[in-house]
């Protein structure tokens, strides 16, 4: 059985697994992190949206055998320690799930994490082209929530981007 | 079946207060309950304790709702229920309760967590709320549905929670020397006037009581309220945005491993005989294989090698019972079975007005798809899913396994979302079948493609009305609603059969779909004599409510036709509805949108905006939307997606007697709006020689962010009650109703059809054989 080795929220992880087994099932089933849900499988729901190497994917979508060595996989778990500690909320969280909190965006909270991960990197994205989120790029997001929380989702998303702007 | 109501009856329904326009009439808050005997503080109620509801003075004869609605019909089941629930005082100064009805989403663990504190004296976070599990001997008192969870639960917890606080009171002036008179309680603390203090914690064992003893207690007055009423934050949202909130595919039951089911080509057919089960066996990771009744289950190391061995079964399968019809052919059925609709009065002088609607199958799908886990072993079973129905669900379960109730065990799990999906149990059951099958334990997950093509949909129906006008008035209105039956077989049948008998104005022995379609539809206009019917027909589908039951279909029929006899009248729809609402509740919420939308502002043609209104769970709303259906709108590009025309502005006020959690009633509405958007315009299943074409959320268009609108007011109304309606699916029928309104005013055609793009199939199907599709592999060439 082949051994897999990437960094799972800043710590060397290896689990032995054949390399097709999509990374999804790889954190879920066998290394028991949660965060990212099962939405689809098939990279349409986005309820599995983590972070590689800070940008957003779909773990869902990416056999485990394709990460390299190096690779930093970002789960919700590890969200937190990916932002300066000043830009920490009172909860010691990201600022996007500190504004999410302030927000009260979840309802059932099952796509949430993934609707978190992708904020940020929306977010990132935009700073990246020295600009702020724009109507269109909330419109782009595809995440789905059957919930309907897209009204305070789009709330959350720019009171997120203020803070990380600190 | 029919109900019929006369005109011209604006008087207060029932519903204490509703509808008062003086002081609000508070009712009697003197109270029994208990202390339980034990170690520590534990005070109960019963789970039937209801106010006492003014008798109703009836002058003339209001809709069937307006004096006994389906919201009653669900208290009232519980009332028979001697049993009792129980809120715990800990030693570390918190206090628990285990609710018996399920958390999906809608915010019931806040809004209770917030009674109890509120009675109790205690900061929000220190009260706890849990999910019961099966307690079949509360009866019927263990269904969360029909939106009445605080309708039902308010006045009992409350009392259980005085009587907690009344003991704490007690024990606290023997401590501290005092009576309890000159105490105070205040956040955990009581407090003598000399200053000293004694907190909860510490009272938790002296308070307790050696026996059970009845006790008489007086609630809080309203007035004096400090929690409830004042928004706040979900109990559960750490949680949810660190990702620690646990749904049941992320539970860790020792051996559960992931199994999957993998389902025939065409709808509910069955599995005759599996043709490689050695080839799968041999399959990396795979462990199990066995045929069930509704498939083939596989149980792996993991979800994607379970979903590699589904792939590869070959099974061979008899076709299930719609096999070869397409949803053309369950259209023609329905009309075939359509009644003659009754001759209206004034024949001869009367002009009719009115429309013929199609609703299409929807799916109540979501984002957490059918899941339990299941461990059937040595004559005992333990379940674990989010459930709605959980003592159906155990005496279904126990019957199949051909074991006592008592030996399966039912744990009730948050769930995300149900929509009606979790009012059934079809996964636990599922899963118990497999892990008797297979011996050993089981976490079932259906593929969201089972999801989207077996799961439930909410039934096709028509809606036929017709009003009846002798100059420009209105004499009568009539509407007929035939539907694919709904499918009501998870225990709220067995409540209707308790309870039928009881029923007021005579519509004891109907049927329970029929009994449900009565106690929940209303016409709250002066219409003259209003009749709504129902007929149901075609059992052949897996169906079930979606958000409410009938009334967003209902509604939107019927606001269409008013819009088209506001245009008859030759008033503005929103002065039209003005002028026919009986009801001051409604009125009210009317205007309120009016004025906060700005009704009538000056529009782009091809911009335009509607307004509805509905009335049920003892509240009232009213939708304003404004809808682009200009062409540089409605073909906009998103990448794989459905566009069309976009829902630009939505004012919704909600009055729903007494809002435990505005926030939370917010969030409900915000989410309705999304629902009703969905129904008006992309989203409804497409059924094809037997079979569901939708597989996923690439396939069935929900409301997205490229559909949602930019700019959204929820208005909660101040309380006009002591007592809380329903939410969770109040928010739904009239933004669907504001919805198809605007688009008829903005197009200047009344769709006949919903959703209105139902006729153009912007995906390509996937394949049925396999049943689910594979994961894709390229992940890493989509990172933004």
């Amino acid at each position: 059985m082949p051994r897999q080795s990437f960094i799972l929220n800043g710590e060397t992880v290896t689990v032995d697994v054949a390399d097709d087994v999509r990374l999804l099932w790889v954190l879920r089933d066998l290394l028991g992190v949660t965060g990212p849900k099962y939405g689809c499988g098939i990279n349409v729901c986005k309820a599995c949206t983590s972070h590689i190497n800070g940008k957003a994917f779909n773990p869902c979508a990416v056999p485990v055998g394709a990460l390299k060595k190096g690779d930093e996989v970002t789960t919700i778990e590890g969200l937190p320690d990916t932002a300066p500690q000043a830009q920490r909320g009172p909860n010691g969280l990201h600022p996007m799930q500190e504004a999410w909190l302030e927000r009260d965006v979840a309802q059932c909270g099952y796509c949430q994490p993934g609707q978190i991960m992708a904020a940020v990197a929306v977010v990132r994205r935009a700073q990246a082209e020295n600009r702020t989120v724009t109507d269109e790029d909330l419109d782009g997001i595809r995440n789905i929530c059957r919930c309907g929380t897209y009204t305070r989702i789009r709330e959350a998303l720019r009171e997120g981007e203020q803070a990380m702007r600190g | 079946m029919t109900k019929q109501e006369a005109t011209n009856s604006d008087v207060a329904p029932s519903t204490a207060g509703l509808d008062a326009s003086g002081p609000l009439h508070f009712g009697r808050r003197r109270f029994l309950g208990y202390v339980l005997g034990g170690a520590t503080l534990m005070a109960a109620a019963d789970l039937g304790l209801m106010p006492e509801r003014a008798a109703a003075a009836v002058p003339t004869l209001p809709s069937i709702p307006e004096l006994y609605d389906l919201n009653d019909l669900l208290t009232h089941a519980a009332a028979p229920t001697a049993n009792l629930i129980t809120i715990n005082i800990n030693e570390d100064g918190t206090a628990s309760f285990a609710l018996p009805r399920a958390e999906v989403g809608q915010g019931i663990t806040t809004s209770t967590a917030m009674i109890i504190a509120e009675e109790l004296d205690l900061p929000l976070e220190k009260v706890i709320v849990t999910l019961a599990p099966a307690r079949p001997e509360l009866l019927f008192n263990q269904l969360t549905g029909g939106s009445n969870t605080t309708i039902s639960t308010y006045t009992p917890i409350r009392v259980a929670a005085a009587i907690a606080r009344k003991q704490l009171l007690e024990a606290a002036a023997i401590l501290l020397g005092d009576t309890v008179g000159n105490l105070v309680a205040k956040a955990g603390v009581i407090e003598a006037p000399d200053g000293s203090s004694v907190s909860y914690g510490e009272l938790a064992t002296k308070a307790a009581s050696p026996t059970t003893e009845q006790v008489e207690v007086e609630l809080k007055e309203d007035k004096g309220f400090s929690i409830v009423g004042t928004p706040r934050n979900r109990v559960d949202a750490l949680a949810a945005v660190t990702g620690k909130k646990e749904f049941t595919t992320d539970l860790a039951i020792p051996d559960a491993l992931p199994t999957m089911v993998c389902r025939a080509p065409t709808l509910n057919g069955i599995p005759l005989a599996i043709e490689n089960k050695a080839e799968v066996l041999a399959l990396d990771g795979v462990r199990n294989v066995a045929l069930i009744d509704t498939g083939v289950a596989v149980r792996a190391d993991t979800f994607g090698q379970a979903i590699d061995g589904v792939r590869a079964l070959k099974v061979r399968w008899r076709d299930g019972p719609v096999a070869g019809d397409s949803d053309e052919d369950v259209l023609k059925g329905l009309r075939k079975a359509e009644l003659p609709l009754p001759t209206l009065p004034g024949k001869g002088l009367a002009r009719t007005v009115g429309g013929d609607f199609t609703f299409w199958f929807r799916s109540n799908s979501a984002m957490d798809t059918n899941s339990a886990i299941a461990d059937v072993r040595d004559g005992k079973a333990r379940i674990w899913s989010g459930l709605k129905s959980p003592i159906v669900a155990q005496q279904a379960i126990a019957r199949e396994l051909g074991l006592k109730d008592s030996d399966v065990e039912v744990n009730v799990v948050q769930s995300g979302g149900s929509f009606g999906r979790r009012l059934f149990y079809d996964a636990a059951l599922e899963a118990a079948k497999i892990s008797k099958a297979m011996g050993a334990p089981v976490k079932l997950m259906w593929h969201r493609a089972d999801d989207a093509r077996a799961g439930r949909a909410h039934p096709m129906a028509t809606s036929r009305v017709r009003a009846a006008l002798i100059g420009k008035e209105v004499v009568a209105l009539q509407q007929s609603h035939t539907s694919v039956e709904t499918d009501f077989r998870h225990g709220l049948g067995d409540i209707i059969s308790a309870t039928a008998a009881d029923l007021p104005a005579g519509v004891g022995n109907l049927g329970f779909a029929e009994t449900i379609f009565t106690l929940t539809q209303e016409v709250p206009y002066n219409f003259g004599l209003v009749t709504q019917t129902l007929l149901e027909t075609d059992q052949r589908f897996n169906t079930g409510s979606m958000r409410n039951i009938y009334s967003p279909d209902v509604r939107c029929a019927n606001e269409l036709v008013v819009d088209m006899l506001a245009k008859d009248a030759g008033l503005d729809p929103y002065e039209y509805r003005r002028k026919m609402l009986r009801l001051g509740v409604v009125r009210r919420v009317l205007d309120k949108v009016a004025e906060e939308g700005e009704w009538g502002r000056s529009l782009p043609s091809g911009v335009a905006q509607g307004i509805a209104i509905h009335k049920e769970y003892k509240g009232a709303s009213a939708c304003l939307v404004e809808i682009d259906t200009r062409p540089q709108t409605v073909n906009r590009k998103v990448r794989n997606a459905v566009t069309g025309p976009r829902v630009t502005r939505v004012t919704f006020a909600i009055d729903v007697g007494l809002p435990i959690n505005p926030r939370g009633l917010e969030a409900q509405m915000q989410g309705g709006i999304n629902d009703g958007i969905a129904l008006a315009l992309t989203s409804s299943l497409h059924l094809r020689d037997g079979h569901f074409m939708e597989g996923s959320w690439d396939n069935y268009f929900y409301t997205r962010q490229w559909n949602t609108p930019p700019e959204v007011n929820v208005i909660v109304m101040p309380p006009s009650s002591d007592q809380p309606g329903g939410a969770g699916e109040a928010g739904v029928a009239a933004s669907f109703a504001a919805v198809a309104c605007a688009y008829a005013r903005a197009t200047g055609t009344v769709p006949k059809e919903f959703p209105i793009n139902h006729g153009q199939i912007a995906f390509e199907e996937k394949p049925r054989v396999p049943p689910v599709p594979q994961s894709p592999t390229d992940g890493l060439s989509h990172t933004y």
